[in-house]
């Protein structure tokens, strides 16, 4: 009877304040569906990071006779040096943080270049005589890199040490910045979202002052009295959530899973089960801060 | 019932007391006019009487409760105990006349089977009976009246008030409702009504307080709207109590 009651109170607010239960919806929606994408961005991240670092190795190149660099100048590495290197990996200190160590001779690299470059203009100049010989160091995690840099990088005849995981690093700070600029508008969002919602019980509070005060009149308790109001906000954020939630596992499912992953075989992109773990938190999310939202309006412009 | 004990009020931005040292009590089964001019605190008291305002100074006891002691969220539980009925009805106008009287026990959490048999009930007692699927615009200002007391009775509270109940009706309808409120009164029922109408107390030889700028001017026990004696009488709370 009394839950009757109430629905029918929520449904009847709803009703008189179309327009901006509408409002609600679509503010919740679009700030929702920017609060998903930056949590699939910063798992794309993550993703990424995890796939990349794992392949990510240290290239040790050494000198060859024409390089003219100061550290080089024109000498080639001798194969002392390169021992030396390999010496410098294998110690105590150092080995623990090393994976693996491939020599790479200029043959070798002559047909991984091409391999690469086959076609283009810089091809047709490199011979194997202008490749480096390298040494090719996989590091146990990708934070040990730096362990394996300083190791090598100073000895005699090593013309440059490489950490391939800087390379990537501009690509995760542009992604990094992506997700960044969607966290701010979804806070912008949801500042319009909390307004919108109190605006909505305060306007639902007025049209209905009659009814309250009569609500009043009769002893209601301020929980039966506020109860539709709060209703009211979370109704109409929930519908905003669900249709976040259906857009950001419409996006995953169609645009990266789609197209993307299609077209990039080599990038892991976020799958369908990461959108299916992210919307049930966002309508949780959605639901709970149009509750709050709407609690903290009515403790201001409905006073009991 | 009702006590007052030294209670003034004096509402925030206003300089004048709204009420000044005001004791009163009213009995079980009592009927008690409260007359005055307009903004002589008659409301006021009222209000103070359903918590809606907290006195400034002094005690107010109703139904054996200390108001000032009520915690904001008991409040509508207190309520339940009080029925009300004012000048402009104040009746939902999208419900019908049984909707109206039955959205009290709903929001109270009455059963179903409870509303259905006590509004009609309460109808009959108001002379309503046959107009319940009537909405409020298609009735008189006094089956108006009569749905609003319905509905303040309907929970049979101890204690009825009424702030002006007949002010916007004809002498005619206004006798219906006061005879009406006088029968719900002989069924036990406390009645405090606030009012203008001088020929209404003269009628019903019941006990009057006049209030005049926040002060109790008079009480009588069977007195009439204007004051029969040149000089004032200011009964004793206490001597009232004897009296009855």
């Amino acid at each position: 009877m009394r839950l009757a009651l109430v629905m029918g109170e929520v449904w009847t607010g709803l009703r008189r304040n179309m327009s901006m239960a509408v409002a609600v919806v679509l503010v919740t929606f679009i700030s929702l569906t920017f609060v998903g994408a930056a949590v699939l961005l910063q798992m794309q991240i993550t993703q990424m990071k995890g796939f990349w670092y794992d392949r990510a190795q240290v290239a040790v190149y050494f000198c060859n006779d024409i390089d003219q660099t100061e550290t080089c100048s024109q000498a080639a590495a001798t194969p002392e040096q390169i021992q030396a290197a390999e010496d410098a990996l294998a110690s105590a200190a150092v080995a623990q943080y090393v994976d693996g160590v491939e020599f790479e001779d200029r043959d070798a690299a002559y047909a991984r270049f091409i391999d690469q470059f086959g076609g283009t203009t810089t091809a047709e100049f490199a011979t194997a005589d202008t490749m480096n010989e390298a040494l090719w160091v996989s590091p146990v995690t990708p934070a040990d890199a730096d362990v394996i840099a300083e190791a090598t990088a100073g000895l005699p005849g090593v013309l440059e040490v490489r950490d391939q995981r800087a390379l990537l690093e501009p690509i995760f700070s542009v992604l990094n910045t992506a997700s960044l600029a969607a966290v701010g508008i979804a806070i912008l969002m949801l500042v319009a979202a909390v307004l919108l919602i109190a605006t909505t019980i305060r306007l639902s509070a007025f049209s209905r002052r009659r009814e309250l005060g009569i609500m009043r009149l009769v002893g209601a308790s301020n929980r039966f009295i506020q109860t539709p109001f709060i209703l009211e906000g979370v109704a109409a954020a929930l519908v905003g959530s669900l249709l976040a939630a259906a857009a950001i596992v419409a996006l995953v499912q169609g645009v990266l899973q789609g197209y993307v992953a299609q077209t990039l075989r080599t990038v892991a992109v976020v799958s369908l089960d990461d959108a299916l773990l992210v919307a049930p938190g966002l309508v949780g999310f959605g639901v709970l801060f149009a509750g709050l939202a709407a609690a903290v309006a009515i403790r201001r412009y409905l006073k009991v | 019932m009702i006590r007052f004990d030294a209670v003034s009020k004096t509402y925030p931005r206003s300089a004048r007391a709204a009420l000044t040292d005001v004791s009163l009590e009213v009995a079980k089964g009592e009927f008690v006019f409260l007359v005055g001019a307009s903004g002589s605190g008659k409301s006021t008291l009222i209000r103070m009487v359903l918590r809606e305002e907290q006195p400034s100074q002094g005690e107010i006891h109703v139904l054996g409760q200390r108001l000032r002691s009520i915690p904001s969220r008991k409040v509508p539980y207190f309520r339940r105990n009080l029925g009300v009925v004012f000048q402009d009805f104040r009746l939902l106008r999208s419900k019908t006349v049984y909707e109206n009287v039955a959205f009290t026990l709903q929001v109270l959490g009455k059963s179903r089977g409870f509303i259905s048999e006590a509004v009609p009930d309460v109808l009959k007692v108001v002379g309503l009976a046959g107009k319940q699927s009537r909405l409020p615009h298609e009735l008189s200002g006094g089956e108006q009246q009569r749905v609003a007391i319905a509905r303040a009775v309907v929970n049979k509270p101890p204690i009825l008030l009424a702030d002006e109940p007949t002010g916007n009706l004809d002498p005619a309808t206004s006798a219906g409702i006061m005879a009406l409120l006088a029968r719900i009164n002989e069924g036990g029922t406390t009645v405090v009504m606030a009012t203008h109408d001088s020929s209404i107390v003269d009628a019903m030889q019941k006990r009057v307080v006049e209030l005049d700028a926040g002060r109790v001017m008079r009480d009588e026990v069977a007195g009439s709207y204007a004051t029969t004696s040149p000089i004032p009488v200011v009964a004793e709370p206490t001597s009232l109590g004897a009296a009855r």
